[in-house]
């Protein structure tokens, strides 16, 4: 097996394999491990990931977590937004109980965490884990399902509507330093039923480690689901994340994503559409500065006819960082009265920052509106003149014609203690990316 | 001393000449209005006294209460007390009114070593202001000059200047597609501005507008030349002969 044993990440799938697990479970690691042992890491040689050098995380050894030390609660106040909103705290990748907020949960809402749910046969879990999101989606969806350790596990039942957001905090310690963290997501929301989910990736540590992260979402029909993805991991660390959404008739899905953290990050967000009327809203906005690298791959699957997309996604890039986008979007040739609009626009604050924007669209019914638009430029020297007569130049102006250009986005945050935390996030990022 | 003086002002902007050696004085208590036809360089010389980078100034200088105004930025000519009402504002989405004007009064504030508002004392400035515009408060939390109406816009500049307070304002064509109420209300705006330590200079292609604001000195611009100067009754003049008798008389000279 000398093969095996230099495949990247081989020793930590090996770990993961050896623990006791039997059935479908033994399965899914199995097939997982399988495939991206076909697969391996992405080379640029691989169009989906051209332009997203991924290559360095084959050639190092990720090991797992350490022991963490104890965290007091106080040290995640800044990354928690509502009081008493139901909480799943991951800390180096594992649960803690003592951190999260799983009592007094509402009727007709479960949440746990994902290991929990596996060990109490909760058959939810078994229909959807590794079913929604799949082992031959991407190398890394492979990688998860051989490796991932804990993470969220919701379910609304039909007709219910949470009466507060559900978050998942994933931080990172110094106990993470150079060792594979590997969340999953398991979110179900039922026929009718509502929920907003906040998922953050976010820090204590400036370590470098990588974070393999899959959400799956199954929203019945007629469901909603306001999700909000935050990454603010370590800017030495990989973060890599897909999320796969399937939506049922009728439902109705919306992402915020923000990206501000890793050296380089990478989002799929992909939702396949099951039934007539859903809508699909993303909007996203990414910063970055040095040589960090943002990467947002987009992918709607307009599978039936009378089902509307809209696209925002926003970056701001500073220094020598890069931003890479894709958003695809793939009408069935049974899809007719698709309405797709999907908007890229991305502001660069310096000569050296550098974006690859590939709108891809592909359309194979004939009555359909669709449209995109991807824009790269620099500050408006008109407006920037205009502030300079009002008594604003310098950075002043700077800072403030970059915040115009993130609010349009951050306006769509619908979560009013989200929106004004990350705005003062934003804020103060932006602040130091014109400064 | 001359709180504005202009000297054998020559500019360029891509090395085409468009200002051909302009001189005008301006004290405090004054209002000047400047006519002239289409194209002669009457928003030139307002941009370049603003201080836009698209015009070199090729000779001539212009001092501005008692500094050399060619000397410095355009945020620290504001900083100074010089503030021009644009003939096209310019529109940025994403800033609130409020907002935009909080950061224009409290930057000059800095730069004259006073302290800045928080944002309710300026409200309540603001609700001041709003007044002499004639608006409510609606308007300042929609972005700055974005989706306003021509008529709008124009009205927007008055409001910043009355917010700004400057000791000289130029107002290039603020009277431009007003209803006849705007241009009462923007007139009176003006007029409540006036002081004698300000002075104005008013570009319009109206005589209209000089019956709100009665100017004490007019002058005519052509082919980048101040070609005549008076007082009032010149404009009643030039409503009256047009700018051809002048025009020509300049082709001549
Ligand atoms: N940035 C520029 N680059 C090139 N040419 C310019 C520029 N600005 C002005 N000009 C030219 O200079 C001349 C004077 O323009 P200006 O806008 O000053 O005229 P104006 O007197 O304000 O006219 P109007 O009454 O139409 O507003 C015009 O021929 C114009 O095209
Ligand atoms: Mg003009």
């Amino acid at each position: 097996m000398n093969a095996t044993a230099t495949m990247p990440f081989a020793d930590l799938i090996a770990t993961t394999q050896a623990s006791e697990m039997t059935g479908w479970l033994a399965d899914l690691r199995e097939a997982g491990a399988a495939r991206f042992a076909e697969e391996g890491i992405p080379t640029s040689r691989d169009e989906e990931w051209r332009f997203t050098p991924v290559g360095p995380l084959g050639k190092m050894t990720f090991r797992a977590p350490a022991v963490s030390a104890p965290l007091d609660r106080t040290a995640l106040s800044p990354f928690a937004f509502g009081d008493g909103w139901p909480t799943v705290v991951l800390v180096d990748g594992r649960f803690v109980p003592e951190l999260s907020r799983l009592d007094a949960l509402p009727d007709g809402v479960v949440v746990t965490s994902l290991a929990e749910a596996i060990a109490a046969g909760e058959p939810a879990v078994e229909a959807h884990l590794g079913r929604t999101a799949t082992a031959d989606q991407t190398p890394f969806t492979a990688l998860s399902a051989a490796t991932f350790a804990d993470g969220l596990f919701v379910q609304v039942s039909a007709g219910v509507v949470a009466p507060t957001p559900v978050q998942l905090i994933s931080v990172a310690t110094d106990a993470a330093a150079e060792a594979m963290l590997a969340p999953r997501l398991v979110v179900l929301v039922g026929a009718n039923a509502e929920l907003s989910l906040v998922e953050s990736y976010v820090t204590l540590t400036e370590a470098t480690y990588f974070t393999n992260t899959v959400a799956e979402v199954h929203l019945g029909a007629n469901a909603r689901l306001d999700h909000t993805r935050i990454m603010r991991e370590s800017e030495a660390a990989w973060h890599i994340g897909f999320t796969q959404v399937d939506q049922e008739q009728d439902s109705h899905y919306r992402e915020f994503a923000l990206a501000m953290g890793g050296r380089l990050a990478r989002h799929n967000v992909h939702t396949r559409h099951h039934g007539e009327r859903v809508e699909t809203l993303l909007y996203g906005l990414y910063l970055t500065r040095g040589e960090q690298v943002a990467d947002t791959h987009s992918a709607i699957f307009h599978d039936q006819p009378n089902c509307n997309s809209w696209e925002v996604y926003k970056g701001v890039l500073a220094d020598d960082s890069r931003a890479v986008f894709n958003g695809k979007v793939l009408v069935d040739r049974i899809a007719q009265k698709t309405d797709a609009k999907q908007t890229n626009r991305n502001l660069l604050l310096s000569d050296t920052a550098r974006v690859d924007a590939k709108p891809q669209l592909e359309i194979f019914a004939d009555d359909v509106r669709c449209t995109h638009g991807a824009t790269i430029g620099k500050l408006n020297p008109q407006q920037r003149y205009y502030l300079k007569t009002r008594g604003i130049g310098g950075k002043k102006a700077e800072q403030l014609l970059t915040w115009a250009f993130a609010a349009e986005v951050m306006a769509e945050i619908t979560q009013p203690a989200v929106r004004v935390g990350l705005e003062a996030l934003v804020h103060q990022r932006l602040d130091e990316l014109t400064s | 001393m001359a709180l504005l003086h202009i000297d054998n002002l020559h500019a360029a902007a891509d090395e085409k000449p468009i200002l051909n050696g302009i001189s005008l004085t301006v004290n405090a208590g004054e209002v000047h209005a400047i006519m002239g036809p289409n194209g002669s360089g009457k928003s030139t010389l307002a941009q370049v006294l603003a201080g836009h980078e698209a015009y070199d100034v090729t000779a001539g200088s212009i001092s501005f209460a008692g500094e050399d105004l060619l000397d410095m930025e355009a945020e620290e000519r504001a900083w100074a007390g010089l503030f021009l009402a644009f003939q096209y504002p310019v529109e940025i989405p994403g800033v609130s009114n409020a907002y935009f004007l909080r950061q224009g009064y409290n930057e000059i504030r800095k730069a004259r070593g006073l302290d800045e508002l928080d944002p309710i004392d300026f409200y309540d400035l603001l609700e001041e202001k709003l007044k002499v515009v004639e608006w409510g408060p609606e308007i300042m939390e929609r972005a700055v000059n974005f989706g306003f109406s021509g008529g709008e816009k124009k009205r927007n500049e008055i409001l910043q200047m009355a917010v700004l307070e400057p000791k000289l304002a130029i107002l290039d064509e603020t009277d431009s597609g007003l209803d006849i109420d705007a241009l009462r209300i923007v007139a009176n705006g003006v007029n409540t501005l006036r002081g004698p330590e300000k002075a104005i200079i008013v570009v319009t292609h109206y005589q209209r507008l000089l019956n709100y604001i009665v100017p004490d000195f007019v002058h005519v611009i052509a082919g980048g030349r101040i070609v005549r100067s008076g007082g009032k009754e010149l404009a009643l003049e030039l409503e009256e002969k047009g700018y051809e008798w002048l025009t020509s008389e300049a082709a001549v000279a």
